[in-house]
């Protein structure tokens, strides 16, 4: 893939939010790392998909990487242009080429503004068509494009339904004819009749803009519906990207795994047979991550070497990127889950009986 | 006799100068115990208000009426008065509810809400109920429950605070448990963690549990028997696997149609369903799904169609059934019946309310029942 090819890049990218204590004098007593040293590149007219838990830095990424929230340290290059260090002008007019669409359509569209005045908003600030008809004919071939009626034009969002507010939100992102779409949760406030399509919605219109998505989700279905390559952020951290089908076929980090497990599919046969690896516990504090592995004080393949103090970098193993210091091992299953911090249990089927299946608990026994 | 009955329950809302609004119109469903019991539907199809009637938790206003019965082991729990109202629930029917962030009192420790439920129900009092607290927590698999005992729900994560909640309801062992969305606020791994949480109550005490939902993913790994509500009316019922593998009403199978799938490959296109839950027809105008289905026929128009009972013990509101895969007599007779018996101009009332007595299509008692 040459670098022609790559529309965006993010080379160790960090945003530290301070803790700040005190009445008069604001002292820092320490930092939130929501996102602590991610690199990601999305190629040209793809998407990509990033997922994880609530807390895991996946929408402060997404708002680092349109500038929406300064950077701490790290470089986002957007079509060959540096943007941490961009002067406030320039970095407006290159707003233009990258857009975002809110998870929460009501709280994200102002409620005292009609549609059209939504819509026209983004097109004076930029200097795009030369007067009020020309608007209006772009505004129209847009809410064509993202399927709404003309009288929207006059309506307030107060009047539209949850899917149409989101077809709203989606249209003011695109009125500006955009190369990146960052959508933060598109689909999560919708009905699940809703949802379908407002995501068969947003594939059409990639086929026919050939625009390029950075779709942030908690769910993993709808990620993995739409993504071509996929992200798994834990703490702040990728810990593992691969393509979409590779991803869901062969999770290689134990985190993946488990999320994977976790997610329930709408079939009775599948729910029956399917191996669930439980995590133990929550998400540890951002303020204060775990050393080493993010995840090993969750993980239930959690090593007493390496993984406790050595944090893992982000590692090629074929078409993946994994930042685990064992995943071939436990690929291969050379490495057993702990029955300790973790169960893997099998769900009760008919007749058979329940259990916990665990894992040789010798130390001995890990390597 | 099932643990419960609901029987047509009926929950009107209405306001001076505005439209009686129908929340839940004409619901049955029945619970045995032991079973796990979905409803399903999305938002505005009526499950929470359901389930909040059948607990007596609406609030007794002259704008609200409740209608229709609700017989709980042989009482009818909407005829209750207050008093043994508040002896039943908590001790034989628990409620777990959605956002355990405001259902938990922000201004008092975990504890002293958990023992609230020993005191008025067991009549634990001091130490004993903080010992039997601390159980229960450990119970729900809450690390460290003497010290979380002393904290407040703010200081506990999401998930937590949801096993907390459980804990309070399943205090007093009670047979039936109602679970209103308890996974929607949480995170998918936990979201596995507490459906595991409630398997497991359900397999060792034997408590019936109501499980309200639209997660279809969830329903696929809980529940025996489901129900899937629109527009405030129980539009399919059948066991789990048919369900999944035939859904008959056109509304199961959009939904199952529209749901973005693990298991399926990138690029296939989703069919969701058209239109929005806004869209209903009243019921008494015909079938409530009829604006946003694929099936259509001018059958569905006029009245609303009747309950079909077919012989596997499943149920269907619909006129035009989406057909079974493969040759099935019993759904070519049903969905050509109409033009059938009148060619031409077919008037509403022209469609068979009683289903052709056809051997093995008449509505048969349920045979399938709980393993």
């Amino acid at each position: 893939m040459t670098d022609n090819d790559i529309l965006v890049e993010v080379r160790d990218l960090k945003v530290h939010f301070p803790i700040t204590r005190g009445v008069i004098f604001d002292r820092t007593v320490g930092h939130v790392k929501a996102v602590d040293g991610v690199d990601l590149r999305i190629p040209r007219g793809k998407t990509y998909g990033l997922v994880g838990e609530s807390g895991c830095g996946k929408s402060t990424l997404g708002r680092a990487l349109l500038q929406l929230t300064p950077p701490t340290g790290g470089e986002v290059v957007f079509d060959g242009v540096e943007l941490t260090t961009l002067p406030a002008g320039r970095l407006r007019t290159m707003r233009r080429r990258m857009q975002m669409i809110f998870q929460d359509p009501m709280s994200s569209l102002d409620p005292r503004q009609n549609v059209e005045s939504i819509l026209t908003e983004g097109l004076q600030t930029h200097g795009i068509g030369t007067d009020r008809d020309d608007r209006r004919r772009i505004i129209g071939e847009t809410l064509d494009a993202v399927g709404l009626p003309r009288w929207a034009l006059s309506r307030y969002p107060h009047e539209f339904s949850g899917g149409q507010r989101q077809r709203i939100g989606i249209a003011r992102a695109l009125v500006l004819g955009p190369e990146l779409i960052v959508a933060d949760e598109p689909v999560s406030a919708l009905d699940v009749s809703i949802q379908a399509q407002v995501v068969n919605l947003l594939d059409e219109l990639q086929d026919s803009l050939g625009l390029t998505y950075l779709v942030i989700a908690h769910d993993l279905a709808v990620v993995r519906h739409i993504s071509d390559v996929v992200g798994v952020m834990y703490l702040g951290a990728l810990v593992e990207e691969a393509p979409g089908d590779r991803l869901y076929s062969e999770p290689l980090h134990p985190y993946t795994r488990a999320l994977m497990s976790a997610v329930p599919v709408p079939d009775p046969d599948v729910e029956d047979r399917r191996e669930r690896i439980l995590l133990a516990g929550d998400l540890p504090s951002p303020a204060n991550p775990p050393p080493g592995c993010r995840f090993h004080t969750r993980c239930p393949w959690a090593q007493p070497t390496r993984c406790a103090d050595e944090r893992p970098a982000l590692r090629e193993i074929g078409a993946s990127r994994v930042a685990c210091h064992w995943a071939e091992q436990i690929a291969s299953g050379e490495l057993r889950p702990h029955a300790v911090r973790a169960e893997v249990v099998r769900p009760e089927g008919e007749g058979e009986t329940p259990g916990v299946v665990s894992a040789p608990t010798e130390p001995g026994s890990y390597v | 006799m099932a643990l419960l009955e609901v029987d047509d329950l009926c929950v009107t809302f209405s306001r001076r100068g505005q439209r009686p609004v129908r929340a839940v119109d004409g619901v049955s469903f029945s619970v045995d115990a032991g079973e796990v019991v979905g409803l399903v539907g999305e938002s505005g199809c009526g499950k929470s208000v359901t389930s909040l009637a059948v607990m007596g938790l609406l609030p007794r206003q002259p704008g609200v009426r409740v209608d229709g019965k609700a017989v709980f082991d042989g009482t009818d729990l909407l005829q209750l008065d207050d008093r043994s109202r508040r002896d039943i629930r908590g001790r034989d029917v628990a409620m777990i509810f959605q956002d355990p962030l405001s259902s938990l009192n922000p201004v008092i420790p975990i504890g002293l809400q958990v023992t609230e439920v020993l005191t008025r129900h067991r009549g634990m009092r001091g130490a004993a109920a903080g010992e039997e607290a601390a159980r229960l927590l450990d119970r729900v698999g809450i690390p460290d429950p003497k010290r979380r005992l002393k904290e407040y729900p703010h200081q506990l994560s999401g998930g937590m605070r949801q096993r907390a909640l459980i804990a309070m309801a399943v205090a007093c062992k009670p047979r039936l448990l109602i679970a209103d969305e308890p996974t929607t606020a949480l995170d998918v791994t936990i979201q596995a963690q507490i459906l595991e949480l409630l398997k497991e109550l359900v397999r060792d005490s034997g408590t019936a549990l109501v499980m309200i939902t639209h997660d279809l993913g969830v329903v696929a790994g809980l529940c025996d028997t489901v129900n899937v509500l629109y527009a405030g009316r129980v539009v399919e019922t059948a066991r789990r696997r048919p369900l999944f593998r035939q859904p008959r009403h056109p509304y199961t199978v959009g939904l199952l149609g529209s749901v973005p799938r693990l298991d399926a490959g990138r690029g296939e296109r989703l069919n969701p369903i058209p239109g929005s839950v806004r869209d209903v027809l009243p019921w008494p105008d015909g079938c409530a799904f009829a604006p946003r289905c694929s099936r259509r026929i001018d059958e569905c128009v006029g009245e609303p169609p009747d309950l079909v009972l077919t012989h596997d013990g499943r149920s269907y509101r619909c006129v035009n059934p989406a057909p079974l895969p493969g040759v099935t007599p019993g759904a070519d007779i049903r969905a050509t019946a109409p033009t059938e018996v009148e060619p031409g101009s077919v008037p509403a009332q022209a469609v068979p309310d009683d289903p052709p007595t056809v051997p093995g299509l008449g509505p048969a008692p349920r045979e399938e029942e709980k393993p």
